[in-house]
């Protein structure tokens, strides 16, 4: 009888462990992506990526509806090639849509942000948003502004 | 006493460390390398496992809880100087699972269940439990080593895993129910710095092999204890003393190989 309980307990305590390694997979690590499996892609060309990073949010009005899958560099054009990964349940993008690069707060991380057009024809499966505007690096602004701070009126 | 002297004294502390590793050495080689019987050896495992892992793990939480806790406040207080309150769930979770998780389980893991291991072993040693094992034809390495051995191997990687998980539910206790923090934001900003594999995995890597190393420290020391009472005391010392300096100089070995992007 006692083997029984000792081994029991031991069940216990190993499916515990196991669970803990669940809370730490899912609900610490974001194992899983909040994108289902049959989203769908789509592609823009940015300038400047900045901070931006794989798994970065997609967001449309301030909804979380897909995130970054992979960036690479266009080596023809030498510009960032962003592929996003939007969710099924938001189909109905206009193609006219036009994507930039934000930061959540002074310090945040970085995160796209799309604004919908006005045409009513959508974007499908890889189809590429046309009108992008690039990260803000924050160093180049300052860079620009004491740069017109020392030339007051000064010519470009 | 002459320099010559101290320096033979010196000589012979290296050889007796070199002997010393030695006979660990084998000694753990002679545990692992031996024909597997699991069914014979499966029972005994089961009770290790309960003495060294089901019974710590009142200890391994209730600590779980407070190091949350603490580090819940203490990280509120100074992210809230410089007004980023918002990522203190990445503080919580990257500190707990990275570093406080592996290292402060192992540490409790010494003190509760190695100094037992080695107390044990020590006791069967000097009242000759393991040489009349031996003249019954039972090999004591098998019968009382092993499972001991790898009940330490397995139950440190699950000790862990509930210590963070505790830990990190202690910093959401205190961050977001106690002081406020908006709670989507405490689990959103934990999971988008922290990384399944980076953090998670490694730091089960780094409890695994704080598992066994502190394990090996303290059925070895047990095993080698000087059969007396004065002996196994000072075994017991020994192997919380070894196994906390081991934990942290290794602790700091492997985050730097895992910070160099292993």
């Amino acid at each position: 009888m006692r083997e029984r309980i000792i081994e029991i307990l031991v069940g216990f305590f190993m499916l515990f462990g196991i669970l803990a390694l669940l809370v730490l997979a899912f609900k610490v690590s974001g194992l899983t992506s909040a994108v289902d499996a049959n989203g769908y892609n789509i592609t823009a060309v940015f300038d400047n990526v900045g901070g931006l990073k794989i798994r970065s949010p997609v967001s449309l009005a301030g909804v979380h509806i897909g995130e970054v899958s992979a960036i690479k560099l266009d080596n023809v054009q030498y510009k960032a090639l962003v592929t996003m990964k939007i969710d099924s349940k938001y189909k109905k993008l206009p193609v006219d849509t036009s994507a930039s690069i934000l930061t959540q707060g002074l310090l945040g991380a970085n995160y796209i942000s799309l604004t919908p057009g006005f045409a009513h024809t959508f974007l499908n499966n890889n189809g590429t948003v046309q009108d992008t505007h690039p990260a803000l690096i924050l160093e180049d602004l300052i860079g620009q502004l004491v740069f017109s701070l020392k030339n007051p009126g000064g010519k470009k | 006493m002459s320099i010559l002297e101290k320096l033979q004294l010196l000589g012979q502390f290296g050889f007796e460390l070199l002997a010393n590793l030695g006979r660990s050495g084998l000694f753990l080689a002679n545990l692992l390398i031996r024909k597997p019987q699991f069914k014979k050896s499966f029972p005994l495992l089961v009770e290790q496992l309960y003495f060294i892992g089901v019974l710590s793990l009142a200890i391994i939480v209730l600590s779980g809880l407070f190091i949350g806790l603490v580090v819940g406040l203490q990280g509120y207080n100074t992210l809230n100087k410089f007004g980023a309150s918002q990522q203190l769930g990445q503080l919580v979770a990257l500190s707990v699972v990275r570093e406080l998780g592996p290292v402060v389980t192992a540490l409790l893991f010494a003190g509760r269940a190695g100094s037992a291991l080695t107390a044990e072993i020590g006791l069967m040693k000097s009242t000759e439990q393991l040489a009349s094992m031996e003249m019954m034809g039972v090999d004591p390495l098998w019968r009382v080593i092993s499972p001991r051995f790898w009940g330490g191997f397995i139950s440190m990687p699950l000790l862990m895993i509930i210590f963070s998980v505790v830990a990190i539910w202690g910093g959401y206790l205190v961050g977001v129910v106690w002081l406020g923090v908006n709670s989507g934001i405490f689990w959103s900003a934990m999971q988008s710095a922290v990384n399944f594999h980076d953090d998670i995995v490694n730091g089960i890597i780094k409890s695994i092999v704080f598992g066994s190393v502190v394990t090996w420290i303290a059925v070895f020391q047990g095993y080698n204890t000087v059969p007396t009472a004065q002996g196994i005391g000072r075994a017991t010392t020994h192997t919380v003393v070894y196994s906390s300096l081991a934990v942290l100089g290794l602790d700091f070995v492997l985050t730097a190989v895992m910070m160099g992007g292993w």
